[in-house]
């Protein structure tokens, strides 16, 4: 067989995909930066060209800036926070004891909650007026007094950081475990024989094995948490006071609760856009990682 | 592996059960919530184990008396399994014969990274159109809409999955096969996907997580009975005004059942594939 007509073969066996993607994301994707240049609404008018406007108003305004700032915030002290909890317990879970085994699939358990759920779950918890966060710190006496975690901007967003943590540091955990459990014995052997103590046995021994699964890891998390939506419209809507409306929580609100389909399509581009260049950068540092080693 | 010191091995012991009360508390007290008396979960202090095991809640939410909060709950369910369903499904259909074309022509493999590349896009990207475009065809609210909306997510991702199995399986012996005089799709049906059932099943079972987890365009797409999802229902009770905390721990820990059981059950697949790809977020 010819080799034309075997990738004319692949193109027509991968048709149905290609068309379902061109109806479902190509022309969503192409309509989405139409939009972008008109004053659309939701429903009703189509709109009117009305050029770089969208862009220059979202760039422009304090929402835009503010939701930019809560995303980064969100998204770097949660994943930084799921990346190192992640590694100590998959280390932890890495060691000889009892009940290991247990212990390994308990860490199934927050990945397999549904997100809606943890986070309802977690509402319930940081409840102001019977949540079990107040009713324990209260008995053990941390606090005097029932507080709002999530009523109070000072204290919602980082309500909103543990919530995240404890559902996604399991996965970090689980990566690395593999990774961890792929590490040659005879080497970890070899340098406790050559007298590495624990940090350098880590540093040299371990983390060579543990950087490319955790720079993955990193990178997905990463991107998932910049577009993180589900968890914060269950337990805070974006507010109070907006403390906690991220970039997607934005977009929601201008394309779909004030029906500004125009501008609401241009700030999702700008997000897109952002999240490109996150995975584009990401891409070139796992490359350049993976042509280090 | 190493020496432990009496000293480590506590350390080790005391980290596990920490790790463990971490992990296992907040899922307990979810459950504990939706079996305790609403006077129970008010109570100053706490009662964190009930007086009496309170499990009507189980019933009213599935009781399907019309017009009952547990018809809309049991409604939603079914709009779930609807939806994850027929997405799942359409999504193996198309990523089938892709994922196999893609393993087995590296002159077209490029073209993988352009479908792995849309798993990046925000939804925000695309909602605003597909809104459009689903009140265009008369598909808003609808459980055959929401699916279809679906595979922007399971599309790519089946795909992504089934190529790393098909990969795993040997040319040589479709190659075999050929020169025997089979014809390609005697080759597919009778020895290629044969050999790739286990693999299409994990990629079903994740994608329908995928599919029954969603919510973003469920909130965006669906809005009564008719094609409300589990976990729009689920928002809805948290974000609304009832007053019984227990009775929404209760929807959490219905909805939360299937993909936790399917979780323990199908621990080692999971984490093969979770940890070979790194997926869900």
């Amino acid at each position: 067989m010819s080799g034309t007509w075997i990738t004319t073969r692949a193109w027509l066996l991968m048709l149905p995909l290609l068309v379902v993607m061109i109806a479902v994301i190509g022309w969503p994707l192409v309509d989405t930066v139409r939009l972008s240049f008109t004053d659309a609404k939701l429903v009703g008018t189509e709109g009117s060209f009305v050029g770089l406007d969208n862009y220059a108003k979202v760039l422009g305004g304090s929402n835009f800036q503010r939701a930019l700032v809560t995303t980064t915030w969100f998204a770097v002290v949660s994943v930084t926070a799921e990346m190192v909890i992640g590694v100590l317990a998959a280390l932890l879970l890495n060691q000889q004891f009892r009940g290991r085994t247990a212990l390994r699939a308990l860490m199934i358990l927050p990945w397999a909650l549904p997100t809606v759920v943890n986070a309802t779950l977690w509402r319930l918890i940081y409840n102001p007026e019977y949540g079990a966060l107040n009713a324990a710190l209260t008995q053990i006496g941390l606090i005097d007094s029932y507080r709002s975690w999530l009523g109070e901007p000072s204290s919602a967003l980082t309500a909103l950081i543990i919530a995240d943590c404890w559902k996604n540091f399991p996965l970090v955990a689980l990566i690395a475990l593999a990774a961890l459990q792929a590490v040659p014995r005879d080497i970890t052997a070899a340098s406790l024989v050559d007298g590495a103590g624990p940090f350098n046995r880590f540093r040299y021994v371990i983390m060579p094995y543990l950087a490319g699964p955790l720079l993955v890891a990193l990178v997905l998390r990463t991107i998932e948490a910049f577009k993180v939506f589900d968890i914060i419209w269950v337990m805070t809507r974006g507010g109070p006071a907006n403390s906690t409306r991220t970039l997607s929580i934005l977009v929601y609100q201008e394309a779909f609760s004030f029906q500004r389909a125009g501008s609401g399509a241009s700030l999702a581009l700008i997000v897109t856009l952002l999240v490109t260049i996150l995975a584009v950068a990401y891409a070139a540092l796992v490359r350049k990682a993976a042509g280090a080693t | 592996m190493e020496r432990q010191s009496p000293l480590f091995t506590a350390f080790v012991y005391a980290s596990a059960l920490l790790l463990a009360a971490v992990i296992l508390a907040p899922v307990l007290w979810l459950f504990i919530m939706s079996i305790s008396s609403a006077a129970d979960l008010s109570a100053k202090p706490l009662n964190w184990w009930p007086d009496e095991i309170d499990l009507s809640r189980y019933g009213l939410l599935l009781s399907t008396l019309e017009n009952s909060a547990g018809a809309a709950f049991v409604a939603s369910i079914f709009n779930s399994l609807k939806v994850a369903g027929m997405a799942t499904l359409a999504a193996i259909a198309v990523a089938i014969p892709s994922a196999w074309a893609v393993s087995r022509t590296p002159s077209v493999s490029w073209s993988l990274y352009a479908v792995i590349a849309t798993y990046m896009l925000p939804p925000v990207a695309l909602a605003v159109p597909l809104y459009m475009g689903l009140a265009y065809l008369g598909l808003l609210n609808s459980v055959f809409g929401l699916a279809l909306v679906y595979l922007t997510i399971l599309a790519p991702f089946t795909t992504w999955l089934l190529k790393s199995g098909f990969d795993s399986i040997p040319k040589e012996i479709e190659s075999a096969a050929m020169i025997d005089g089979a014809r390609l799709d005697q080759i597919l049906r009778l020895i290629t996907l044969p050999l790739a059932a286990p693999v299409m099943a994990t990629s079903a079972l994740f994608a329908f997580l995928l599919a029954w987890d969603e919510f973003f365009y469920a909130l965006l797409f669906t809005s009564d009975l008719r094609a409300k999802t589990l976990t729009v229902a689920i928002a809805d009770l948290a974000g609304g005004r009832v007053s019984d905390y227990g009775l929404i721990a209760t929807a959490g820990v219905l909805a939360a059942l299937p993909p936790v059981l399917i979780g323990l059950v199908m621990q080692k697949a999971l984490i093969s594939g979770l940890t070979s790809g790194g997926v869900k977020g």
